[in-house]
């Protein structure tokens, strides 16, 4: 307790010099956590919007589907084991069948999937509903990107060609019945989605799925034979991926933040031992030991940190509350970042990012306040009686 | 023991390497002093002064021979053990005051005390009871920016006897105060030295201090040249 005091007092003796290091590294505290919390709201944000869109709980897919392999559509589907069937029957799941076709929006021609899925389905947020419209034709949902691609509005028909289980040629007109506004664009670029039954039955593809998607509450989904359960974590990979990397990109500018603030205290911790060797030599007569004196300077630099975390509290808490309560307004090009974030990121600030970033800034600084000190270590008293170094 | 012995040097040697040449600085050195002693070095600058009151007080080691301070041989003490030495048992008084400037008066010399392990409330009785010594009690929440060269000295002397050492070193102590201040700064340390039987050791080439002692040793070259006991002369006596 004797050397914290001791130490709080050099350390508000040193006014100015120690007030420019504490607001430095105050900005780094507030940086370290804004743009951590911001990367986290990002991770958040896209997760759960996909999740809430696109995967729930979870989905099986058939063995052969590979989503990034269109050639696999063709033998991507078969018929519903009894498992998932029982499993649909309760409402636990969806299945959804997807075959790829042709479509010809105002005489142009696009490669796109067509998606089929139960209009009553509510396991996922996507709005099939509008797909028990009655129509001449097929009834069909598209978003917004697709919309704003194809030039279809709601009342569009355009005509859809595909190939059946048979692989015979066959085209229909379908109507728009929705364009859907959703952040995420694995649902919405380059597919229309269209009634199930109606899909099973143009393609020939009676009862058979491509994936079935497994509710939010599925505890423990079952084996099924022939389909592959792909959890959350395996789904919400790429992600996870994408937002670690951003991360490590935008880590660089709080690095370079957070290296400036530990150089001042270096600095700061190197100038003071220099200019207060008569002060040490002062204390070792007292009856300090080198040991003591050391500690005496580490917990001081250390210091800079505790004071500016609370620096950092005075000003930081207001700041990243607002901005968690206002959210980051993106530009419109970020859509294309192969994100679902819609138009603004909420930042996410947890206890573990706050608590850990203050561990890290003191554990830094304390490092770097102890660096210097080992210099004191091979002062003589009486060199440093004399203001000289050993 | 009011008569023991405090401090023992025998053929003590201090060496200093100055570049391809050696500096002696302590030339066979043997001397005690007794408890209660009100002694000091005199002689010109070079002669061994500081550095003999640097290893009686454990600041620095013997090159050969020894000095055995309060039964401890300098010698053989650890870098530990010396630091113990010096915060139980030696003040010490410098002729810059060293006073630690972000404290205050009081912080000053309450710093001696806290690596005794002291309550609060014992240090901060011990604190002003050593202020009102050097009657600077009503100063005790100045810093040392805001005091005279003889007011720092003060507190520094406060600082010195504050754990009540038995041996208090003090290195031109009058050397930055003008006659007055040093009278005052004497008269404070005999007080003491009477009323608490501290040793004092004084490194100095100062008349106004020279008269107050009770021993004077002349050191020359390294050497002792003259050991001898003085009457001394208080400020308003005849000398």
């Amino acid at each position: 307790m004797t050397l914290f005091k001791l130490a709080f007092k050099n350390l508000m003796g040193a006014g100015i010099r120690t007030w420019l290091n504490v607001v430095v590294l105050s900005f780094s505290f507030v940086v370290i956590i804004w743009l951590q919390g911001l990367y986290e709201g990002m991770n958040i944000q896209s997760s759960t919007a996909v999740i809430d869109a696109e995967y729930a709980g979870g989905q099986y897919w058939h063995e052969n589907y590979d989503p990034y392999d269109p050639l696999t559509l063709q033998d991507a589907h078969g018929v519903l084991p009894d498992k998932l069937k029982s499993m649909i029957e309760k409402k636990e799941a969806t299945p959804i069948l997807i075959i790829q076709g042709t479509a010809y929006p105002q005489g142009r021609m696009m490669t796109l999937l067509i998606k089929g899925i139960n209009p009553d389905q509510n396991i996922i947020s996507l709005p099939s509903h509008f797909l028990n419209k009655e129509t001449d034709d097929i009834p069909a949902v598209i978003g917004t990107r697709m919309s704003e691609s194809t030039g279809l509005r709601v009342g569009d028909s355009v005509t859809l060609r595909w190939r059946d289980a048979n692989g015979t040629f066959d085209a229909r007109d379908a109507t728009i019945v929705q364009v859907m506004r959703t952040m995420v664009q694995s649902i919405d670029q380059g597919q229309i989605w269209v009634p199930l039954e109606k899909l099973r039955e143009l393609s020939r593809m009676e009862e058979e799925a491509t994936l079935v998607i497994v509710d939010k509450d599925t505890a423990n989904p079952p084996q099924v034979s022939g389909w592959e359960f792909k959890s959350l974590d395996f789904l919400l990979q790429d992600i996870k991926q994408l937002v670690k990397t951003k991360t490590a990109g935008g880590s660089i500018f709080y690095i370079i933040l957070l290296l400036l603030a530990m150089l001042a205290i270096f600095d700061t911790q190197v100038l003071s031992i220099f200019r207060r060797r008569k002060e040490i030599g002062t204390l070792m007569a007292m009856g300090f030991t080198r040991a003591k004196v050391i500690w005496l300077f580490t917990i001081e630099g250390a210091m800079h940190a505790v004071l500016a975390a609370l620096v950092a509290a005075l000003y930081g808490i207001p700041f990243l509350a607002w901005f968690a309560k206002t959210g980051f307004a993106l530009p419109e090009s970020t859509d294309s970042f192969g994100f679902a974030l819609g138009e603004k990121i909420f930042p996410a600030y947890s206890a573990g990012l706050v608590v850990g970033t203050t561990v890290l800034v003191l554990v830094i600084t304390t490092i770097v306040s102890f660096l210097p000190t080992r210099k004191i270590a091979k002062l003589k008293p009486t060199d440093a009686l004399r203001g000289k170094s050993s | 023991m009011e008569n023991s012995v405090l401090i023992k040097t025998q053929d003590l040697v201090k060496i200093y390497p100055m570049g391809w040449k050696k500096l002696v600085a302590l030339d066979h050195v043997n001397l005690e002093f007794k408890k209660g002693d009100f002694a000091g070095l005199v002689g010109p600058s070079g002669s061994g002064k500081t550095t003999f009151l640097n290893i009686v007080g454990s600041l620095d080691g013997p090159s050969e021979g020894d000095a055995e301070v309060m039964g401890k041989k300098v010698s053989t003490l650890s870098h530990k053990q010396a630091a113990a030495l010096r915060k139980k048992h030696i003040g010490f008084i410098f002729q810059t005051f060293n006073l630690l400037p972000v404290y205050s008066v009081y912080e000053n010399v309450e710093i001696s005390l806290l690596l005794l392990g002291m309550t609060h409330e014992e240090r901060k009785r011990k604190v002003m009871q050593a202020l009102e010594w050097v009657k600077l009690a009503d100063r005790a929440k100045s810093k040392p920016a805001q005091l005279s060269g003889g007011q720092c000295q003060r507190v520094a002397v406060a600082r010195a006897v504050v754990k009540e050492p038995a041996l208090i070193l003090a290195d031109e102590p009058t050397a930055n105060l003008d006659a007055e201040n040093s009278y005052n700064i004497l008269e404070t340390m005999v007080e003491l030295n009477e009323e608490l039987k501290t040793t004092f050791l004084f490194a100095t080439h100062d008349e106004k201090v020279i008269r107050y002692l009770r021993r004077k040793i002349t050191l020359f070259d390294g050497k002792v040249a003259k050991d001898e006991q003085t009457t001394p002369h208080r400020k308003g006596e005849n000398s």
